[in-house]
């Protein structure tokens, strides 16, 4: 089965006037149907513009420089950014959660006007059905009293509700693929919790695809079947869960792991093993392994050799690491 | 009793913070927000205290109150055993040397035309801390304390890293000495990866310069790590107060609960498995909390209290010590305070 949306080797440079910033660096994904995948990694690893690349909402300096974008077996970059084509695409077929909810909705639109649009242009609705669906939507992502609150602002509702009605914005088309981009970094960890158990269900009775772009570990565990970890826009490492959290290859992920405190832990019990020092600037990118300053795992082969590409390791686990670090220590 | 105190840096007793809300043209006082609600805690010498709660709880309010940036509205603050909660500004200035502060935003609590250096020097200078040649050996020092180059100190602001401004800001903090620091979110402006760095710093350099921290963030993951005790807020009021170790292994308030199932485990195994407590609807508003918890967000009762409920429709209980709680608890007892009123009869 092919996959819904496979990126593959992606570049997206930003040319500034200090130099090229290699935001995203021969990055490939994929995404099957109904499948719910993680994107992790910090800021400025590239992981929000690989996803906005793909929906070709990179504006200048920005540039998409090769790769290609496959929806359905499609190639989607090749459509103009604002033909037709692209826009049936954008919300209508991928749909997109941003993480700011205060910022992404519209500040002097009714929530009912910013539903209903999208169901008025792809879905050819006239008002009356539209607005009945927007309700319906809002209804299913759990806004208590859906048809009142239809004709309030987004001013008018709290953090978490905003974030259910950008939930409900990208799913009102029925969007083959959600990208969730940073969906609860502005949120409480019980909202969190609220909106993820929402989304997970959601999507999966939808039978929708879901690719979670996050910086938090433990946000994807619950939820995704994989994960790839990227680290200055590029993928790192890849694989299922389950194998990238109990069998990490590649000495970022392992560095991530250990630095995060676990709760229940004693107090004293462990001390957070930090990465020292600092992701690199992405305008002056080594030659070797963009990591190589911060790790702890390197040889000599590393200082010689340019970055190396992804090798597999395991089932679907994949690394970009010269060296084998053992399945356990 | 007397002999214990002595050992308390800050001891907060009813401490009530209410913001006034005004109307109209004749700023008519319609009402209060209700920040901090009676809460009362104390903070052992040498100690960290973990301050968490969801944004809005009153947490950064408490931290304030104490630094004396707010006066609060009721109840007392007392300071190594000075009672600090009315004092005026002139007799604060030698209270304050003995307390430093951490923000949250890195980019936003320094000031991006002052060079490093003189970020650091600031707090010295209002203190008479020194001549010239003696301060910039102090902030040498200070720097090389926070694990910055030296030469680094003329330099502005932007030119840093974010954690190394975070690093900036701890240096400016413990710049004159403290005994106790107020860390407001330290680190959740920060990286996942430099999180880790700014941990082990504070917490080696309470080892080095045996300080107290009230530490306040809301990710309980962290600061389950950092505490050695951890007061849960909610609502402007204290939920439960107890050691780190208590309060992961058996948490006795329904909010405590449901927080500590909010906090995702980064392990697939463990997390899928788990059961989530979701609570459902969203925080009162401050300015009008409703008359009991049980009514608003307990949702922890159905599934982990099958005990008999006598006070449901009660006002908020006070706190109550754990003993009288849960009597299976006599170990710590004495920090132990649930606010709840169900008895746990698992």
């Amino acid at each position: 089965m092919a996959p819904v949306l496979e990126i593959q080797n992606l570049t997206t440079n930003f040319y500034t006037e200090y130099g090229t910033v290699k935001a995203v660096d021969g990055v490939s994904y994929y995404v099957d149907e109904g499948e719910i995948i993680g994107l992790v990694g910090e800021s400025g690893c590239g992981k929000s513009v690989s996803v906005l690349s793909a929906m070709q909402l990179i504006q200048t300096p920005g540039r998409i420089d090769s790769g290609r974008v496959l929806f359905k077996g499609e190639d989607i970059l090749k459509y103009d950014s604002k033909g037709e084509k692209m826009s049936a695409i954008r919300g209508g077929k991928i749909a997109m959660i941003f993480q700011e909810p205060m910022t992404s909705l519209n500040p002097v639109l009714s929530i009912c006007r910013q539903l209903t649009e999208a169901l008025e242009i792809h879905l050819d609705m006239d008002i009356q059905s539209a607005r009945d669906r927007a309700i319906e939507l809002l209804h299913m992502v759990g806004l208590p009293e859906a048809a009142r609150r239809i004709d309030d602002f987004p001013h008018q509702f709290s953090g978490g509700m905003r974030q259910r009605v950008m939930i409900a914005m990208a799913l009102s088309c029925n969007p083959s693929v959600i990208i969730a981009d940073e969906p609860t970094t502005a949120v409480d960890v019980t909202t969190q919790a609220q909106l993820l158990e929402l989304m997970n269900d959601l999507v999966t009775r939808l039978h929708t695809s879901l690719i979670i772009v996050t910086h938090n570990l433990g946000v994807v565990a619950r939820y995704v079947q994989r994960i790839y970890v990227m680290y200055a826009g590029r993928i790192v490492e890849s694989g299922p869960a389950e194998e990238i959290f109990e069998n990490p290859r590649h000495p970022y992920t392992i560095g991530l792991m250990r630095s995060v405190p676990r709760l229940g832990e004693k107090r004293g019990s462990r001390k957070l093993i930090p990465i020292d020092g600092m992701p690199p600037d992405l305008i002056f990118m080594p030659p070797t392994c963009a990591f190589l300053p911060r790790c702890t795992y390197k040889i000599e082969r590393c200082r010689e050799e340019p970055w190396p590409a992804l090798r597999q390791v395991g089932e679907k686990h994949y690394t970009a690491c010269f060296v084998d670090i053992g399945e356990k220590e | 009793m007397s002999e214990a105190k002595n050992d308390h840096i800050v001891e907060v007793q009813h401490l009530k913070m209410y913001f006034p809300i005004t109307r109209g043209l004749l700023r008519r006082h319609v009402g209060d927000i209700k920040a901090v609600d009676d809460i009362s805690f104390f903070i052992k010498n040498k100690e960290t205290l973990g301050l968490v709660g969801e944004s809005g709880c009153g947490k950064t309010t408490t931290g304030r109150c104490i630094l004396r940036l707010y006066r609060p509205t009721e109840g007392t603050i007392s300071f190594n055993g000075d009672d600090i909660s009315h004092m005026r500004e002139k007799e604060l200035k030698p209270v304050r040397r003995n307390m430093g502060a951490i923000f949250q935003d890195p980019f936003s609590s320094l000031n991006p035309r002052q060079t490093a250096g003189s970020i650091i020097s600031d707090p010295l200078k209002v203190h008479n801390m020194g001549n010239k040649s003696e301060m910039d050996d102090i902030i040498a020092r200070l720097f090389k304390m926070v694990g910055l180059d030296p030469r680094m100190t003329d330099r502005v602001p932007h030119e840093f890293s974010g954690g190394q401004r975070q690093r900036i800001g701890i240096a400016r903090a413990l710049a004159c000495r403290p005994s106790l620091v107020i860390c407001d979110e330290p680190i959740s402006a920060l990286d996942v990866s430099i999180q880790a760095q700014i941990i082990n710093l504070l917490e080696e350099l309470q080892e080095e310069l045996g300080l107290t921290y009230l530490f306040i963030a809301h990710d309980l993951a962290v600061v389950q790590h950092i505490s050695d005790r951890v007061a849960v807020m909610y609502l402007g009021r204290i939920m439960e107060l107890t050691s780190s170790e208590e309060l992961y292994e058996n948490p006795l308030h329904p909010y405590t609960r449901a927080l500590l199932s909010a906090i995702p485990i980064p392990n697939p195994k463990i997390e899928r498995t788990r059961h989530r407590i979701v609570l459902k609807g969203e925080v009162p508003s401050p300015a009008n909390p409703p008359p009991s918890f049980s009514k608003v967000k307990c949702r922890a009762r159905p599934i982990r209290h099958r005990a008999a409920i006598s006070t449901r429709d009660a006002s908020w209980p006070s706190m109550i010590a754990a003993w009288e709680y849960h009597p299976c608890v006599i170990s710590a007892a004495d920090t132990m305070y649930p606010v709840c009123e169900y008895r746990n009869t698992e």
